[in-house]
């Protein structure tokens, strides 16, 4: 099979860019969407042309680290998978297929298809993580989790990071990730020390990274490769919704160990 | 800082304060819809519940400007949120994108400005009764004797003022935006404030649709069957008549100073 690509091709990010249009080579329907990139890109460099720059590490669907919107769903067409295990035979001989970037803000794009997503790292800076007190590991088993609630935090630990939801999402809002995060820590009981303070930290540096907000529109649950659950979103809203009226917490005169 | 800048200043608060106004002015047009289906009742019962409302001054006006906050802020929010997205994503997609989105939850602004135009409208018609939007004449002329009283005759300015095509058309375009908007609104505001699992998101959504389903019915059931002549057109013959009859096209100031010296 052979495909017409329309890339977009962008030298850095002060420059502007544009679409190309490239004819692949013989192609290989077991061939996934990446390697079909390198195909192309072979041949771009056997004619001396400059290959097209794209994200990829795993290949495997687990590391986040692939992107793409693919004729206008990240992560091309099917449900639940990264651009990296979408393959070739999802499309037709002939097909035009269009191959832009995630467009965000707060995703600058550095090179043709390559974006910055370090604002995510940002957000988990902010607060996704949990005390761990030093000395000996504790035994695996001696914190009694509530299975719905293992189940339930799994389901939201499965978020990979790629970054899909905010490209999906009309308004290039974030709230998918952040949710997932807060959820899958707040859910255990490990996290439940920084549990406000955390949902805090974590949504006022994603509005500070220039995300959206949500309307609701279900994009980003749509088009997630792990499928993480609008549900989380309300989870997060209402552990922020604590955190805002609480406030911030005001320190004891004298208390404490003194 | 304080709780006010605290809610403002965060993307989620802002949809707090959207999902609260939101659902206050759902309560309000669940109200306001069971008030005005009392226009198929006789003229009495309707003019006689317009004029309860008219006669507790405090309650009333209670209500209009708590209203009037809840659709102020709701509008503030709409915009600083539409602004915060539309600068999240300068550069836009080649192909269309809102992959797995329903038109209503894409079109909630261009939904809610129509609404809400229809809202200044609507209050100039038959609130303000501003004599040069209605197409018909000066409402306020419009009385009748309820219990000894002299009372607005609310029953006459309802027939009268929908029994006019594009008033009529102009309702039913509104009720249409404002089915759309509150069949994604009703929903999305439950996910806002939090409230939302598994089990509960599909009730959530029944309940959407088929609120948003009975307020586009209850709502517009009213204008159509005025226009179709199917309410009150009898009622009105006489009262057209003595509405044209008294002022042949004058200046509203003069109609109100002939008012008074008729009486």
């Amino acid at each position: 099979m052979k495909v017409t690509l329309k890339v977009w091709r962008q030298k850095n990010r002060n420059s502007s860019g544009s679409f190309k249009t490239y004819e692949s080579p013989e192609l290989n329907g077991n061939m996934s969407f990446l390697e079909m990139l390198d195909v192309v890109n072979e041949q771009l460099a056997t004619r001396g042309e400059e290959p097209i720059a794209f994200d990829h590490d795993c290949r495997e669907g687990i590391c986040g680290t692939c992107s793409l919107v693919i004729d206008g769903k990240p992560h091309g067409p099917h449900k639940g998978i990264a651009t990296c295990q979408t393959y070739m035979r999802s499309f037709k001989d002939g097909d035009e297929i269009v191959v832009e970037p995630f467009r965000a803000k707060a995703f600058p794009l550095i090179k043709d298809l390559v974006c910055d997503r370090k604002s995510f790292d940002r957000i988990q800076h902010a607060g996704g993580f949990i005390t761990v007190r030093t000395g000996a590991a504790p035994d695996a088993n001696s914190i009694p989790v509530p299975k719905p609630d293992a189940d339930l935090a799994m389901d939201a630990a499965q978020c990979i990071g790629c970054g899909a939801c905010v490209a999906a999402c009309k308004n290039a809002s974030a709230m998918l990730f952040v949710a997932a995060k807060i959820s899958h820590l707040g859910l255990m009981p490990q996290g439940q020390p920084e549990r406000y303070k955390r949902a805090k930290a974590m949504v006022d540096q994603m509005d500070e990274e220039g995300f959206g907000a949500c309307t609701v529109t279900g994009s980003c649950e749509a088009v997630c490769p792990k499928e993480i659950s609008l549900d989380f979103i309300a989870r997060m809203n209402r552990d922020y919704g604590v955190a805002l009226l609480r406030g911030d917490p005001k320190t004891i005169k004298g208390g404490g160990a003194g | 800082m304080n709780i006010v800048d605290r809610i403002w200043n965060s993307s989620l608060g802002k949809k707090y304060l959207m999902a609260l106004t939101g659902g206050a002015l759902f309560v309000f047009l669940i109200g306001h819809l069971v008030g005005n289906l009392q226009v198929f009742g006789p003229p009495e019962l309707i003019n006689g519940y317009a004029h309860f409302l008219k006669s507790k001054p405090l309650l009333l006006w209670g209500a209009r400007l708590g209203l009037l906050a809840c659709v102020a802020l709701h509008i503030a929010s709409a915009v600083t949120l539409a602004q915060l997205n539309a600068a999240a994503r300068p550069q836009p997609y080649a192909t269309p994108g809102a992959y797995g989105a329903s038109k209503a939850s894409q079109y909630m602004l261009p939904t809610g400005i129509v609404i809400a135009s229809f809202i200044v409208y609507h209050l100039a018609h038959f609130t303000a009764l501003l004599p040069g939007v209605n197409g018909v004449g000066d409402f306020s002329k419009l009385t009748t004797t309820l219990h000894g009283e002299t009372v607005p005759d609310v029953y006459a300015m309802m027939v009268l003022g929908l029994q006019v095509k594009w008033v009529c058309a102009f309702y039913l375009v509104a009720q249409a935006l404002l089915f759309m908007h509150l069949s994604h609104g009703l929903a999305a505001m439950f996910q806002s404030l939090g409230f939302r699992d598994h089990v509960w998101w599909p009730r959530i959504e029944c309940f959407a649709k088929a609120a948003s389903i009975a307020l586009l019915i209850g709502y517009s059931i009213i204008p159509v069957a005025i226009c179709l002549k199917l309410v009150g057109s009898d009622y009105v013959e006489r009262k057209k008549y003595d509405l044209k009859a008294a002022n042949p096209q004058p200046a509203p100031a003069f109609v109100a100073a002939q008012g008074k010296e008729a009486k």
